[in-house]
């Protein structure tokens, strides 16, 4: 493996760019868009609204050419490492390829230009896809009710958090605590909080599944829920799932998964079939929504029956013609046990339509497929690793077979090379990788979480096992060399904590 | 690769599941089709869906059909964009973290308010949002709002309150304005925070330092929705004693969509700045010295503080909120200052263009921008039928969200709605209520 630069010395091209923002690139008068001209009598703005409710001076937007803009976001856009361009092994993300149809079918003018306030019975063919994506989902779930509502994970949690609040209400039960593991996401926690709820932690055993005697403690009438991820976090699959999920159940609790490990079950098993009552789904993980550098995803929901009445509103609703012609579809804002809106209108709707496209692609057997040549790429990935030198230094945090992504840890690396996972990460974004997810689980010291999907060729898992193991060989000979890396990114490490101290949010803001 | 891991089959792999829970049939979903029969699929699909290209939109109610221009998909589009994670590793985001510093600066700019996040999901959930920054702020846990504030984020906010403990109070209108005597009467010592909207729902401009400087008194905080669009020429929320301006992203470039995705907004005073919901981005410079971006005040946020996060936000609407800068870009500043005349020009020759024909007269005769409300002497469905079959979509009917207005009509102008067209929807919408009253009669 060649190496790349291993010195700051010579600058790489972009980092001699001088960074200029938008804002910094205007002159006044120039302009791209225009505005059609006025068309209608052109009365004076305060003979239509009052003077004290207008604005006296303009907004200060840049004032920017067309061709300026071009230029400028392209090179912005050049300071990005991509999916496109390289792999992207971040754990828990799920960074699979985003196919190209689904971007074309998202763009048909039936999708991209139709208003959300449209009359439901012109815009059935919106509605048959959102209703025919509630279906699949449900099918790979194995729970028999969804709403496509939240907008993503989060918003899914929160949506389910609300929904077990309405349930046990509805029972007339007061019940303050939810559970969840100590390896989860920490969106589950903040959304426990937000939902009015009390964390309690549960602890991980020896094998990385949850610590049944502890579950046993835990698991009292107080409980509302226990939220979990199985696939856990450390990418294992739970062995005692049924046992765990009867615990809760048998104490009066929800069962909700935290659907973002879904990618290494498709078709293999089902969380409805493990007892979970609420699922929700990453489309911008499992099913292909491009991540978009944040966002936009989508966090659908799937629940059992006894969650159903409290679902999101409007619902879509499918209905039989019976007059020969086809099924009609409807929203359904008449459910007076829901729990309401969490959002306007119905959804993330183009982003519905790309997960549909890429169910549509891969059927049943292709999804199923691709969670298990996900399972198999992590484990060779994880074997190849084990046989080098990051089976000295980047150890497994659990010593098994993993799932669709698998944990290491750092601790030896630091206390035998003086190299800091930090360090190694950054190393690796000089080799054209970008790092795995690092410090996450909290539980592992040093954590690198490695999730390398199903698009991933066996060469390019080899080429990254091979980076990883020249840069332990670089650690060996000068740990120096991976603690000042990155040096060949547009910019080198960031002082993330003087940047806190004295924040800029924003351009002419000063010391902010 | 199966012999690398010392595995005898793939089944192996998956021995950690328990054998009843293995799913022990295909799932039951149709078999994956080649990306030609797939296009025609969702082509299909998309046939069956009457859009603002297929016949003349007038419909609003919190999205518009505003021009999108061609430089924001040939951006967002680009790989380099479209396809990465959100930006944990700075020294390989620099494209994203910058267009976010960029993206705050607008929005704040726009708002006059001076901290502004990168994005939260839409509009009505960020409503919500901020109404849990404002119970953490004041402690208290009643929440005042108004019925102009869009229907969808007042049940947002009910559903979320659930959540919060808190309860939602709603303050009506009058002449189609939040009622300011009502609204005060509303306000008290428990009182977390006002909610309005700008240009409200039924599209009437509100006099939002009226409306804050009561909220103020009670010791409450006020948050205003605002259509970021109008903010070229409306007075900007910071300048009136507004605590948090939050909104709906889609006008500024955003597709319709069906509803989503677009991008939520979320400004605030300074003091508010530890409280902040979602992703922020902040200058820093690197270990050389150079000018470069990161997540900043990362300790609000859900991955490193759990339990005590300002918010549960993760994933964001990041992609759809470059688009929002790309666009306002594109616009630029006079752009967006002649573009709210022209609204507000257009939308004045509608209002009384339409409230001159027969069985037609106005909901309301406060200022308004760009959308305005009707009241029929006609059942609005049939209007709303006979319109369709002309081509035109006439506009959003009031009745579900306001029974008070079983007779109500909301028309959105936007600058892709010529005079032509104005004088077509009115031509339209004569003949129906005429013949949906003499059908009456």
């Amino acid at each position: 493996m060649t190496r790349p630069p291993a010195t700051a010395e010579i600058p790489a091209p972009q980092q001699r760019e001088r960074v200029v923002t938008i804002f910094e690139r205007s002159a006044p008068g120039r302009r791209a868009g225009t505005v059609p001209a006025c068309d209608v009598p052109e009365r004076p703005l305060a003979e239509l609204i009052p003077a004290r409710l207008l604005r006296e001076r303009p907004p200060e937007l840049p004032e920017v050419s067309e061709p300026e803009i071009v230029r400028h976001y392209n090179r912005l856009s050049r300071r990005n490492f991509d999916l496109d361009t390289g792999p992207y092994p971040l754990g828990s993300c799920t960074m699979k390829h985003n196919p190209r149809l689904n971007e074309r079918v998202a763009a048909l003018p039936g999708h991209a230009r139709l208003h959300p306030a449209q009359d439901p019975k012109r815009a059935q063919g919106a509605l048959e896809l959102m209703w025919r994506l509630e279906r699949a989902l449900c099918e790979i779930c194995g729970l028999p009710f969804a709403s496509l509502q939240p907008s993503a994970g989060s918003h899914g949690e929160l949506a389910g958090l609300l929904l077990t609040r309405a349930y046990h209400d509805d029972r007339g039960e007061r019940r303050t605590k939810v559970l969840i593991p100590d390896t989860a996401h920490g969106t589950n926690p903040a959304t426990v909080t937000m939902a009015g709820y009390e964390t309690v932690k549960v602890a991980t055993n020896e094998r990385g599944g949850i610590e049944l005697g502890d579950l046993r403690a835990k698991a009292t009438g107080e409980v509302a829920a226990l939220m979990l991820t199985n696939p856990n976090t450390l990418g294992l699959f739970d062995e005692n799932i049924a046992e765990i999920t009867r615990i809760v159940r048998d104490a009066g609790g929800v069962l909700y998964y935290d659907g973002a490990n879904l990618n290494a079950i498709m078709g293999r098993s089902r969380p409805g079939d493990m007892g979970f009552d609420i699922v929700h789904v990453n489309l911008h993980k499992s099913f292909s929504q491009p991540h978009g550098g944040g966002g936009p995803g989508a966090g659908p929901i799937c629940v059992s029956e006894r969650i159903e009445p409290y679902l999101p509103v409007p619902r879509v609703v499918r209905s039989e013609a019976g007059n020969g012609a086809g099924p009609s579809f409807a929203f359904d804002y008449e459910r007076p046990k829901s729990i309401g809106r969490l959002r306007g209108f119905a959804g993330n709707f183009g982003v519905f339509v790309r997960a549909y496209a890429y169910i549509a692609s891969l059927g049943g057997d292709g999804l199923a497929e691709a969670s298990e040549t996900a399972v198999l790429n992590a484990n060779y990935l994880l074997a190849r690793l084990r046989a080098g030198r990051a089976g000295r230094y980047l150890p497994p945090a659990f010593d098994r077979r993993c799932m669709h992504e698998f944990v290491l840890t750092g601790a030896p690396a630091k206390r035998e090379l003086g190299v800091r996972t930090l360090d190694i990460a950054k190393r690796l974004l000089d080799y054209g990788f970008h790092p795995p997810t690092i410090y996450f689980p909290l539980l592992v010291d040093e954590a690198l979480m490695f999730e390398p999907t199903e698009t991933e060729t066996r060469e390019g898992l080899d080429a990254l096992a091979d980076a990883i193991e020249a840069i332990l060989a670089e650690a060996e000979e000068d740990p120096e060399i991976l603690r000042s890396a990155p040096y060949t990114t547009p910019v080198r490490r960031l002082d993330e904590a003087a940047a806190n101290r004295r924040p800029v949010l924003r351009q002419g803001a000063g010391g902010g | 690769m199966l012999k690398a891991i010392g595995a005898g089959s793939l089944d192996e792999l998956f021995a950690d599941i328990p054998a009843e829970l293995r799913l022990d049939r295909p799932l039951d979903l149709p078999d994956g089709r080649p990306e030609t029969e797939v296009f025609d699929h969702l082509a299909a699909l998309a046939s069956r869906n009457a859009h603002a290209d297929s016949e003349l939109c007038f419909l609003g109610a919190g999205m518009y059909d505003h021009y999108v221009p061609a430089i924001v998909d040939a951006i967002t589009q680009r790989s380099e964009f479209l396809t990465p994670y959100t930006p944990y590793q700075p020294e390989v985001s620099q494209g994203t973290l910058q267009a976010m510093f960029e993206f705050q600066t607008a929005m704040s700019e726009l708002t006059g308010l001076p901290v502004a996040n990168a994005s939260l999901y839409e509009g009505p959930s960020s409503v919500a949002s901020a109404a849990y920054l404002a119970i953490g702020a004041t402690g208290r846990r009643r929440l005042v709002a108004s019925r102009g504030l869009h229907p969808h984020a007042r049940e947002t906010l009910r559903t979320y309150a659930r959540g919060f403990g808190a309860e939602v109070v709603e303050v009506g209108l009058a002449g189609g304005l939040t009622d300011a005597a009502e609204l005060a009467a509303a306000v008290d010592g428990a009182t977390a925070a006002v909610f309005v909207q700008n240009p409200n729902f039924l599209g009437a401009v509100e006099d939002l330092e009226r409306l804050a400087a009561a909220a103020k008194e009670a010791g409450a905080l006020t948050v205003a929705a605002v259509d970021p669009i109008t903010l070229g020429i409306l007075r900007p929320p910071g300048d009136c004693g507004v605590d948090i301006a939050v909104g709906e992203g889609q006008p500024l470039g955003g597709r319709l969509d069906f509803g989503g995705p677009s991008f939520g907004f979320f400004c605030a005073a300074e003091e508010h700045l530890r409280r902040m919901p979602g992703r922020i981005a902040g200058e820093a410079a690197d270990a050389d010295g150079r000018r470069g971006f990161v997540l900043a005040l990362q300790t609000r946020e859900q991955h490193i503080r759990r339990e005590k996060a300002t918010h549960n936000i993760c994933t964001a609407q990041a992609l759809n909120a470059l688009g929002g800068i790309v666009y306002l870009a594109w616009l630029g500043k006079r752009g967006i200052v002649e573009l709210g005349e022209l609204l507000a020009r257009r939308t004045a020759y509608a209002r009384e263009r339409l409230a001159a024909i027969e069985g037609v007269e106005l909901l309301h005769d406060a200022p308004v921008v760009r959308e305005f409300a009707l009241r029929l002497d006609a059942p609005v469905a049939e209007v709303l039928e006979r319109c369709a079959a002309d081509g035109i979509a006439a506009g959003y009917p009031l009745a579900r969200d306001y029974p008070e207005h079983p007779d109500g009509l909301l028309v959105a102008i936007t600058e892709r709605r010529s005079r032509e067209d104005i004088d077509r929807l009115a031509e339209s919408l004569r003949a129906a209520v005429s013949e949906a009253v003499g059908v009456a009669a």
